[in-house]
């Protein structure tokens, strides 16, 4: 086998995502550069949810708890103590991780369906937390003042910018997803998934491996939700913790096919593809939503391992090409 | 004192809520005890009761609570529609699949419901008179949807205990493969409790609509509380759901008397996770 042929696994989805980013470029409309953002960042959310829901087999049903953190975070940096976005970004993805790190220790015991309530539990107490909370403007959030995007050349430059930015993050969780994957961490979490008691007999420490796989799956979307926010201007309690947009991750990855690297990918870029075409055909666009649930039950009922799983059980060829 | 006189206007109504709120989190335990699949079309399905007695009342001018009695016939029947098309083929498969089934059933319901009946707010004008209490008014329609919620939880209980169904149901819970081998047919005990869960869901929404405005989104807040209270009564525990919404009805009215009333929500669902840590099996130990 040639040596690159081994690496079909990150290429693929590197290829993918590459085409993605350079798709505005090709086509040179500013429009394809917006809904590509929002691709970008579905790719970049629902990879990192992957390591926890396809690798480790925990049903996170709050992960845009993450984003929205984070996102309060880098902006509650941003304005009151005027740091630049890099590092308002890397703090806001810490304090998800840290989050994650500490949520993770107490609710990572729970098994099943009540991890599950207990992630829409944590997500429906942060948002009533936040909206309460004076520091971070409370209902009414925070507003960056415009006078922020100078320091990267204006708003239409910072615009820009922030695609690249998306793209970055967007790659970046790809290859911490891959790696994860390849990794002997990686063969625990997939043991834990198959069988968390088995796992910890052939010694796997249970316990420490969940949760690095939830910090690591908190670091990305906390790190988008600076970007985000920032791109946006400003962040109010709703935006940031909508519990439907949690579901549609979960939708995305079981769509693309969970616990595989290139899944969460398609499966970002089919659903949002797809709702954009709901939302905006004459015909779909008053049950856009209806249309939807009717298709992820399909789905679910029929196709249960995603297009990528599927895939791999029909055809041998691509269990050596697709990861 | 002022808080005091705060507390005794706010308390009664808290508890007369709280029942409701028990019987709406009754149809989710009772799904997830017996087949272990987390309902999350719950909200929906609330919203649905809760435009049954727009309809019957409103258009059609039958007495809401007479009403009470076609939404359930309609419940029952779309749980073991629901049932059949969406949970029966995911209800061995792991968690996620169920969730994601009975989601997409939200989504369809939620998608139709826009479509037809927009997302602005209804309200149902129907008054049942009030009384004093102290220094607290006590509004007819909360006192009757507490009776209701009441009769609805003894009749479950008796249903559960007393008949042949209700016994299937419970034998099916606690061990499914050995009710089978006992002759129980086990898919037409897990239809018809999916079917009763929706029912208790829409009757308390159609409870709900008489005193309160909603919209078809209006189910999602009342999901939540389903979530909490189901956790608080020890999940699969149908009778400990009605506790579990008195204690929520309580706290919904103590706590507006210390904070404000925006802080309930962090306090009911920051408990919510306490609960689901420190004792799953709920405050009052289900049998599990």
């Amino acid at each position: 086998m040639k040596t690159w042929q081994r690496y079909n696994g990150i290429i693929i989805p590197i290829l993918v995502v590459a085409g993605l980013i350079l798709w505005p470029t090709i086509t040179g409309k500013a429009a394809n550069r917006e809904s590509i953002f929002t691709i970008l960042k579905a790719v970049a959310l629902a990879s990192s949810l992957n390591i926890l829901l396809g690798y480790t087999g925990y049903v996170s049903f709050g992960h845009i708890v993450f984003y929205g953190f984070g996102g309060y975070v880098g902006l509650f940096l941003l304005t009151e103590k005027e740091w630049s976005l890099w590092s308002a970004m890397l703090a806001g993805g810490l304090a998800s991780a840290i989050l994650a790190f500490l949520l993770g220790k107490a609710i990572l015991r729970l098994r099943g369906a009540y991890f599950a309530l207990a992630t829409i539990g944590i997500n429906e107490a942060m948002k009533a937390f936040v909206n309460n909370f004076e520091l971070f403007g409370g209902p009414t959030g925070i507003t960056l003042n415009f006078s922020v995007y100078k320091a990267y050349g204006g708003a239409a430059d910072a615009l820009q910018l922030s695609f690249y930015v998306a793209a970055g993050l967007a790659l970046l969780a790809l290859l911490i997803s891959y790696f994860v994957r390849v990794s002997k961490f990686g063969l625990g979490l997939l043991a834990i998934r198959e069988n968390e008691d088995a796992a910890e007999v052939m010694g796997v420490v249970a316990p420490n491996a969940k949760t690095w796989a939830y910090v690591l799956s908190a670091l990305i979307p906390g790190m988008m939700g600076v970007l985000f926010f920032f791109k946006n201007g400003n962040v109010e309690p709703h935006d940031a913790f909508p519990l439907h947009a949690s579901i549609e991750l979960l939708v995305m990855v079981m769509l693309g096919g969970q616990g595989t690297v290139l899944g969460p990918i398609l499966g970002a870029f089919a659903y949002q593809g797809m709702r954009g075409f709901l939302v905006t055909s004459s015909f779909f666009k008053d049950i856009q939503l209806s249309v939807s649930g009717a298709l992820l039950l399909m789905i679910v009922l029929f196709i249960p391992a995603g297009a990528i799983g599927w895939l791999r059980q029909r055809v041998p060829v691509f269990r050596r090409v697709l990861a | 004192m002022q808080q005091l006189n705060l507390l005794l206007t706010s308390l009664p109504d808290g508890i007369l809520l709280g029942f409701v709120y028990g019987l709406a989190a009754m149809g989710l335990t009772l799904i997830w005890g017996v087949m272990n699949v987390i309902n999350l079309s719950h909200g929906p399905i609330i919203a649905l009761g809760m435009f049954g007695t727009f309809f019957l009342f409103s258009r059609l001018g039958l007495n809401p609570y007479l009403g009470l009695i076609p939404v359930a016939v309609v419940g029952l029947l779309l749980g073991i529609l629901i049932y059949a098309v969406a949970v029966h083929r995911v209800i061995n498969a792991p968690h996620l699949s169920s969730l994601l089934a009975t989601f997409s059933v939200n989504m369809i319901i939620i998608g139709l419901g826009t479509a037809v009946l927009t997302t602005s707010p209804y309200n149902v004008d129907f008054s049942a008179g009030g009384f004093k209490l102290g220094s607290a008014t006590i509004l007819g329609t909360r006192l009757i949807a507490a009776l209701v919620a009441m009769l609805f939880t003894g009749g479950l209980y008796l249903f559960l205990y007393r008949t042949r169904p209700g016994k299937f149901i419970r034998a099916v819970a606690n061990n499914r493969t050995a009710a089978e081998l006992m002759g129980i047919p086990s898919t037409r005990v897990l239809a018809l409790s999916f079917g009763l869960g929706t029912m208790l869901a829409m009757v308390s929404g159609a409870l709900i609509a008489t005193f309160f405005p909603f919209s078809i989104l209006a189910g999602g807040s009342y999901e939540l509380k389903s979530f909490v209270i189901g956790v608080l009564g020890g999940l699969g525990n149908p009778i400990g759901a009605l506790f579990g919404g008195l204690v929520l009805g309580m706290l919904e009215g103590i706590i507006p008397a210390f904070l404000e009333t925006s802080w309930v929500p962090v306090i009911e669902f920051a408990l919510f996770v306490v609960i689901l840590l420190v004792r799953p099996s709920g405050l009052f130990g289900a049998k599990q």
